[in-house]
């Protein structure tokens, strides 16, 4: 399954997926799993042989669900470290491995190191090392740490983007440099920092730079040679963003003409945000990508009146020519911060009776939102955390609604905004998995304080007009992980953490649930129950994606990167000075006391049963 | 005008030049580190021409924020770019290194703002920025803010001696 980029594919694995789905019974059974019933594998749309991870979120559905099962409820208790490498980079390690043919593939923070480990001899030695040298400077211009988000594969092939905005095409068997495109300009605050997708020769990637006024876009580069296929701007005349006769938006908010334009101020769209730093995802039965719009900027909402489309939205859009099918704008005006860019995980399941091709998207404001993935409209979207900043999702109109005493007014200090600018979860991706029908939420509990100031628009500088505040939310906790039930609309279960859970998550079909907090500690837990199952505790604190893949050997190995930064891991990774409690666009305070948790640094650690 | 700035430190406090020519420092006075070959040449303390003016570094810290050095630096306990308020530097505590580091700007993603503010506003900056770690006199810091409280006031900034960019006396 390592050429996973054409329809069918999808077929095909779902298929793989069904036997493996039901090995795992037996040793399924432990914790409070019994009233879970366990199904066969149908909901997931591309799910793999699990023998290698082949792609940040496993599938194009985005599961992070893996068919192993020599690893489960039973003996996770076992886990031992096999080996572990140094990326010898200090900074937030927010990547996930690859794992293809017998090699791994770890992309580190600026300077964006590329290291081929080969997994066939002990220990793992590296294969080749490739540096793309980034401009330096491009550390200055990156929002939320110079962290990279990982590689993808395609075709004997390794693409990924350096902080600097280049996206680079790298030959898996030598390390050698095939093409390298540049696609951003640092001296605009452009910098590219997600993982990229690629689709049918496609290699799908977007920009990063919402504090810093860029006017954001995805791009699709022709794998073979890495010339730009298409682009579509996600603020300006309908032309630029790629919308045309196919575009057919559920709710009447998103239909227009040149709402890229027209809900702006004058020519504010050109420095308007709306990147995509964010996973994609793609079906390869309709043909459809899928990915979120970053914040519009600046982040003042006073400066922009209007609904500062395609800001803070979800798009669904054909990878061939980039042509935009529909959009949903999760938060219409942002007031907050409140990014679009969370991951849109793709699964089939019946819903009130009928068979229906879904997309979860755990959204920033705060709302688990469940779409219908071929027209846009919104089943559900409920709040999974404490939110007083909207009163909820109309779900007639699609529109959120905010709560006018939680509006920002420039000068004045708004107090308990909750969620916080990072909202109820930012960047860390969840994972789900389709024999339990359950959603892995690893997310945070946050609110602010919050004023909005004047911003002045200067190049290559931050966009932003607010200073703000962070501190942990109702519940004295500041972080969860859970598993959300999406028909039945509530958590399963949830296990409260002391930090913000800023790692991804990684669910298997021997029921075990993954994760890392950001004090260090890499946890099993029974998927069915979340009872804790195994705890490891790395060198430093955990935001990075595990993956899971069957070894050379025959056995199954989970692999993290461990190594604090990110936005919530700045004060630590960077240094940040907490008396003022706006440091890190205002992170910092929330996590004063996470330098006494953990230090720097920057290690895989790959386990397996003894 | 100079004789009667010199003539009261008071006065220099209250002072409003509006027309002036601040020079940036001579190129080869700009130093980065202690370490020097032969014998250590006492420290020559070139007089910040603002650092008694708490005019001049209220406009500072006016500028401070029009210029996004806020949004980079936040109030001072950093982001994007390093703390302020600390005892650490990279390039230096004394007026020149701030200065040079404003204006030429610095590797790892310090723009370089010389080509675009000129050196009087420059040296406001540099005095603004050392009111953070309360290195200028007490009498001259900004006492107040006009939003929100993120931190204390810079005229509350305990002195943070620059631990590692301070010349050291000779040691026994
Ligand atoms: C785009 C982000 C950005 C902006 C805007 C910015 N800085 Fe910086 N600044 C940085 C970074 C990053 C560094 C560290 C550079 C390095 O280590 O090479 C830095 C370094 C500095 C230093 C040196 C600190 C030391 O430890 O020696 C000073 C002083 C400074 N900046 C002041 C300012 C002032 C004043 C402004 C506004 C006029 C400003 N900066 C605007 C990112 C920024």
């Amino acid at each position: 399954m390592r050429f996973r980029a054409f329809a069918g594919a999808g077929l095909i694995t779902a298929v793989l997926g069904c036997t493996d789905g039901n090995g795992g019974d037996a040793a399924a059974s432990a914790g409070a799993a019994a009233n879970r019933t366990r199904v066969a594998d149908t909901t997931a749309i591309a799910s793999g042989s699990g023998a290698e991870w082949t792609q940040v979120a496993g599938d194009d559905a985005n599961t992070r669900y893996s068919p192993l099962d020599e690893i489960n409820t039973a003996n996770a208790a076992q886990l031992t470290l096999a080996w572990s490498f140094s990326t010898g980079v200090n900074r937030g390690q927010e990547a996930a491995p690859l794992v293809i043919d017998g090699t791994m593939y770890v992309v580190t923070p600026y300077p964006n190191i590329l290291y081929a480990l080969d997994l066939t001899q002990p220990g793992a030695p590296t294969r080749w090392t490739y540096r793309p040298e980034p401009l330096a400077a491009a550390q200055g211009v990156a929002c939320c740490d110079v962290v990279n988000r990982g590689p993808a594969y395609a075709d004997g092939r390794i693409f990924y983007n350096t902080l600097d905005a280049h996206t680079v095409a790298v030959d898996a068997a030598t390390g050698r440099e095939i093409w390298r495109t540049r696609l951003g300009d640092i001296n605009r605050g452009e910098t590219m920092t997600m993982a990229p997708l690629v689709v049918k020769g496609k290699v799908l990637v977007g920009v990063s730079g919402g504090e810093f006024g860029v006017r954001g876009w995805l791009t699709a580069l022709d794998a073979a040679s890495g010339a730009i296929a298409w682009r579509a701007y996600h603020t300006g005349p309908d032309a630029d963003v790629l919308i045309g006769d196919r575009f057919k938006p559920f709710y009447a908010m998103d239909q227009g003409t040149d709402l890229g334009v027209t809900s702006w101020p004058p020519d504010m769209w050109r420095t308007g945000g709306g990147g995509v730093w964010g996973f994609i995802s793609y079906d390869p039965d309709l043909d459809l990508i899928y990915y979120g719009t970053a914040n519009p900027g600046p982040w003042n909402p006073d400066l922009r009146p209007g609904d500062n489309k395609w800001t803070a939205g979800i798009f669904a859009r054909d990878p061939d020519d980039g042509a935009a099918v529909w959009f949903y704008q999760t938060s219409p005006h942002d007031l907050y911060d409140h990014d679009g860019i969370n991951e849109s995980i793709l699964v089939d399941l019946p819903w009130q009776g009928r068979d229906r091709k879904l997309l979860l998207h755990p959204g920033r404001n705060g709302y688990m939102y469940v779409i219908d993935r071929a027209t846009g409209e919104v089943l559900a979207a409920d709040a999974f955390g404490f939110v007083n900043s909207a009163r909820g999702v109309d779900l007639r109109t699609g529109r959120l609604i905010p709560e006018p005493s939680k509006a920002p007014v420039t000068g004045r200090v708004v107090r308990m905004i909750c969620p916080a600018a990072p909202g109820m979860k930012d960047w860390q991706p969840a994972a789900w998995s389709p024999r339990l029908r359950l959603l892995f939420v690893p997310h945070q509990n946050l609110c602010m304080d919050h004023e909005a100031l004047e911003a002045n628009y200067i190049s290559g500088t931050p966009y932003l007009g607010a200073d703000a505040k962070y501190y942990g939310g109702p519940g004295g906790w500041r972080g969860r992980f859970g598993a959300w039930d999406p028909v039945a609309r509530e958590w399963a279960w949830t296990i409260e953490e002391n930090f913000p859970v800023w790692s991804g998550a990684l669910v298997t079909a021997g029921d075990v649930a993954f994760y890392g907090t950001m004090e260090g500690w890499f946890k099993a837990v029974d998927a069915a129950s979340g009872r804790e199952l195994w705890r490891f505790k790395t060198g430093s604190g955990i935001i990075g994606q595990p993956v899971t893949y069957r070894g050379p050997d025959g056995k199954q190995y989970v692999a993290i990167l461990s190594g604090v930064g990110g936005w919530s891991g700045a004060i630590v990774s960077a240094d940040l000075d907490p008396r003022d409690s706006t440091a890190g666009a205002g992170f910092a305070s929330a996590m004063r006391d996470l330098p006494q948790h953990t230090t720097k640094g920057g290690t895989l650690y790959v386990f397996a049963l003894p | 005008m100079t004789a009667l700035l010199a003539a009261s430190a008071a006065c220099e406090r209250e002072t409003r030049r509006f027309h002036d020519e601040a020079q940036p420092p001579a190129a080869g006075g700009v130093r980065l580190t202690a370490l020097e070959p032969g014998p250590a040449t006492s420290s020559r303390a070139l007089r910040h021409p603002y650092e008694d003016n708490a005019w001049a570094v209220s406009e500072g810290k006016r500028l401070y924020s029009q210029f996004n050095c806020a949004g980079c630096h936040a109030h001072g306990g950093g982001g994007m770019g390093p703390p302020l308020m600390d005892a650490l530097w990279r390039y230096g505590a004394e007026p020149e290194n701030v200065f040079a580091s404003i204006a030429g700007g610095r590797p790892n993603g310090m723009p370089a703002f010389g080509t675009k503010v000129g050196a009087t506003q420059i040296w406001q900056l540099a005095a603004y920025v050392r009111s953070m770690s309360g290195l200028v006199p007490k009498d001259v810091a900004p006492g107040r803010t006009d939003h929100m409280q993120v931190k204390a006031g810079e005229q509350a900034a305990p002195e943070a001696v620059p631990r590692n960019a301070a010349p050291e006396p000779p040691a026994p």
